[in-house]
């Protein structure tokens, strides 16, 4: 295999493969820093939290919100949508850049593909929760039972527990089959004779074996292939949520993809979010360099503007259209009651990003750092934007309302936040990172050449 | 062999006898049943989008791949380059539209008292109508102008500088060719059925034209390597090929059912209106489109080993062609001519005329420099790849 000498190398430091393994194993063997016990006291008391105020609701109902009459869905969906976009990104790394043989995803994706894992877990409690009696939720799986009763196949909602739990068990399975040889590897190396055994049955007998090795490949193959059209799926079918309906602002044709653009640009700006701080604490910055980090920024621009255009185009049919509602819907978005939400999300999801197109901005930790999180809370306001702005005014006057979320509300999405970054600090303590061995396996065609070995 | 695509007398020949075939059509078309005007500016406005998708594909391809850093592609540079050749040519078939207007648009009648189509003549009027087609095609013109000149011009010196701009044109044209692609199609096609409106159309349009370009470099690479051309590109470009078909064909098929699903499931009368009648007076063809669009291609390009064969890429790539064709039939006939349209010998012979021009204007333009560029930093990458 042949690379380009114009490409820029995607491991630094003239790496051998035994000190790749070394350097990516070290953070599991080492203690971990006051900085990781600070961090996950801090995500574990926002965690607990989110537990009480879940508590709560379920004991007291969905009173203790600030839904109304009008506003059904608030902040609970919100979240929802929410961190459902956030899992996109592990999915389009593993699944989609695979096909399109981008070699940088190999730095990324075992990070990535645990993101989604975490954030689909924190997106399916809101359902779940909001339900307002959790205990029933095993209503939403159709099976013949005795109450003689059969889920609704006609709407959006149930299609979501399909597409939601299919995507999930997926993107578990993808992200463990990747694992297992990295866990024969920590198996390999660990010292305490517990541990051995722990990993030694999670890698599940892993040896290496040219053998091993073949049936990995083909299941991981099987997987990436049952993936891609997951990435596409799963935001549509939570775009159909709102588009099936007849609400001016849910119902417009464009959702579909536009969500599933939104989502995983959402996604690599919380994937940003997390590796620029990951990649400096845990000493990876070799193997996550700055190339990889302007590839990233390349897809969030290019996904933003997609966003971009989506909205202009929201915009320009509902003048088009010439449907009083639609006009009204967004007219009202824009300089309505909640005008502040909509400049909010158009700043930071369509007028920010556009600064990418600087190189210098591209590959500045700092800016990009900064600009992720402008993203994280720009993408939450599209939601929030879609969601309330197009409830808040019905049809009937009469029935106009304005919504607040309630402590409780605000607590569980703040809990939900406390679970993700727990999961993701455990995460970082137990499995490698970076994929092992898919980083050996671009070390020869893409590492950085060592300048002595290249005369010879 | 030869690194330069010779136009022989002889395919020459051929491509002549194609436009005698479609003049031919048409003379007897005229003497079966004389088509009205507006059968003949709905042939018009059919073929000339089809073609100039083709052509305009020539610019999305090049530049898509550019900044996309991707090597791979290097080695088919030249045929995308001559593709658009042809964007000059679709201009002046468009502008002809300035002579048709009242048979396709309603809306470019006078005096209609419709209260909706008035409250669109703000965009929807004649004067603006061309100027936004004189703007688009200003912009893809001169930028893909830009973008062969540049291309043609590394081929004598070796230098980074050319891949650098040769990346900055891309750019440039992808912003603009995101924004232009959808107002083109809303005026264009979705404008047909005035009061009609759906924010996907663009997107949905602009997949079709992603198929369409995609395989006629299929065609064309099937054709000169008949001709013993291209012995560079090898099995796993036409398996790179033949995965971009069958993928966009799923695309396709995705963006047409969240299309027709919501429209369908929100059951708004203003919307289903465009639906209805493409359904009830066009059932087969209606069906026929998902077909030859979806279902051939989805199972004839699963496998691997379909992917990677040529001749059965070149069958499925016709297939498309005619699917997606159709597709552009269905997106026009409805509003214009209505139930009553057939697909007869004056349709044919429309198509072999502007297949037979296309192909001239293609062909003599490959004809004119090297099949394969020189000193694209990577180029190299091209020729050994694995998938």
């Amino acid at each position: 295999m042949y690379v380009s000498p114009i490409r820029e190398p995607l491991i630094r430091g003239q790496k051998t493969y035994k000190k790749i393994t070394q350097d990516i194993a070290a953070p599991i063997e080492g203690k971990p820093g006051k900085a990781w016990y600070a961090g996950i006291a801090l995500t574990g008391s926002a965690l607990l939290f989110g537990l009480a105020m879940i508590g709560y609701t379920i004991w007291e109902g969905i009173g203790t919100w600030g839904l109304n009459k009008t506003i059904g869905w608030g902040w609970g969906i919100t979240n929802f949508v929410w961190w459902i976009g956030i899992g996109h990104a592990g999915t389009f790394i593993s699944a989609i850049l695979l096909l399109f043989r981008q070699k940088w995803r190999t730095s990324i994706n075992r990070s990535a593909e645990a993101m989604t894992l975490f954030a689909v877990i924190c997106a399916g409690l809101f359902p779940l929760i909001h339900m307002g009696r959790p205990l029933l939720a095993f209503f939403v799986f159709p099976y013949p039972n005795t109450r003689g009763l059969w889920v609704n196949f006609n709407s959006p909602l149930l299609w979501d527990v399909f597409a939601i739990s299919t995507y999930f068990t997926v993107s578990l399975l993808f992200w463990y089959v990747g694992l297992i040889p990295d866990i024969g590897t920590i198996r390999d190396r660990v010292k305490s004779k517990l541990k051995k055994w722990i990993y030694g049955l999670l890698s599940f007998g892993w040896t290496g074996s040219a053998k091993h090795w073949q049936r990995h490949e083909s299941i991981s193959l099987i997987l990436a292939g049952l993936a891609a059209p997951l990435v596409l799926s799963v935001h549509s079918i939570v775009s159909m949520d709102f588009a099936t309906s007849v609400i001016p602002g849910w119902h417009t044709t464009i959702f579909p993809p536009y969500f599933v653009s939104g989502a995983i640009f959402s996604g690599f700006a919380m994937v940003l979010t997390l590796l620029i701080i990951t990649r400096k604490v845990l000493n990876l910055e070799n193997y996550i360099t700055v190339g990889h980090v302007e590839s990233m920024n390349k897809i969030i621009i290019a996904t933003g503007s997609i966003v971009g255009i989506a909205y202009l185009t929201e915009l320009f049919m509902a003048w088009y259209s010439g449907v009083e509602y639609e006009q009204y819907a967004f007219m009202n978005r824009a300089t309505g009651p909640y005008w502040w939400a909509y400049w909010i999300m158009m700043s930071c999801n369509v007028i920010s990003p556009q600064l990418l197109w600087f190189k210098k901005l591209r590959r500045s930790l700092v800016f990009t750092f900064i600009l992720s999180i402008f993203i994280n809370i720009g993408m939450w306001f599209e939601r929030f934007v879609i969601i309330v702005t197009s409830l808040h005014r019905d049809y009937l006057p009469s029935s106009w309302e304005m919504y607040k979320p309630t402590i409780v509300e605000v607590g569980i999405f703040i809990g939900t936040l406390g679970l993700f970054f727990t999961l993701f600090l455990l995460f970082i303590r137990v499995f490698p990172v970076i994929a092992i061995a898919e980083v050996k396996g671009v070390l020869k065609s893409s590492g950085e050449k060592n300048p002595k070995s290249d005369k010879n | 062999m030869a690194n330069n695509y010779t136009f022989t007398r002889k395919t020459q020949y051929w491509i002549m006898s194609i436009v005698g075939i479609g003049i031919l059509l048409l003379i007897v078309g005229y003497f079966i049943n004389t088509p009205s005007r507006q059968e003949l500016w709905t042939n018009i406005l059919i073929n000339n989008l089809f073609f100039l998708f083709i052509a305009l594909f020539g610019g999305v391809f090049q530049a898509l791949h550019k900044i996309a850093y991707s090597g791979w592609h290097t080695a088919l540079q030249r045929i995308p380059e001559a593709l658009t050749s042809f964007l000059p040519i679709a201009a002046a078939l468009m502008f002809l539209l300035y002579f048709g207007m009242h048979d396709l648009y309603h809306w470019s009648h006078e005096g209609l008292h419709d209260p909706i189509l008035e409250g669109k003549a703000a965009y929807l009027n004649i004067p603006f109508f061309f100027i936004r087609m004189a703007v688009y095609f200003l912009g893809w013109i001169g930028l893909t102008y830009l973008l062969r000149k540049n291309s043609l011009q590394q081929d004598t010196i070796s230098d980074l500088r050319y891949y650098r701009r040769g990346k900055f044109l891309a750019a440039i044209f992808m912003v603009f060719f995101a924004l232009s692609s959808s107002a083109m199609s809303w005026d264009w096609i979705m404008s047909i059925d005035g009061h009609w409106f759906s924010t996907l159309f663009g997107w949905f349009v602009f997949i079709g034209l992603f198929e369409i370009g995609i395989a006629t470099i299929i065609l064309m690479i099937s054709f000169l390597k008949i001709k013993g051309y291209l012995e560079f590109i090898n099995k796993e470009h036409i398996h790179d090929m033949g995965k971009y078909l069958f993928a966009f064909s799923i695309f396709w098929m995705y963006l047409w059912f969240s299309q027709y699903l919501l429209i369908w499931y929100s059951h708004i009368p203003e919307e289903t209106a465009y639906f209805a009648p493409r359904l009830h007076d066009f059932t087969i063809l209606f069906f026929t489109i998902l077909v030859l669009n979806f279902v051939i291609p989805f199972f004839g390009l699963m496998t691997r080993n379909s992917k990677r064969n040529l001749k059965w890429l070149t069958v499925m790539a016709i297939v498309v062609l005619c699917g997606q064709w159709l597709n552009i039939y269905m997106l026009v006939i409805p509003g214009t001519i209505g139930k009553t349209a057939q697909i007869g010998v004056v349709e044919i012979g429309f198509v072999c005329l502007y297949l037979g021009g296309f192909l001239y204007v293609v062909f003599s333009s490959l004809a004119k420099a090297p099949l394969l560029s020189k000193n694209d930093p990577l180029l190299e990458e091209s020729f050994h790849y694995e998938t």
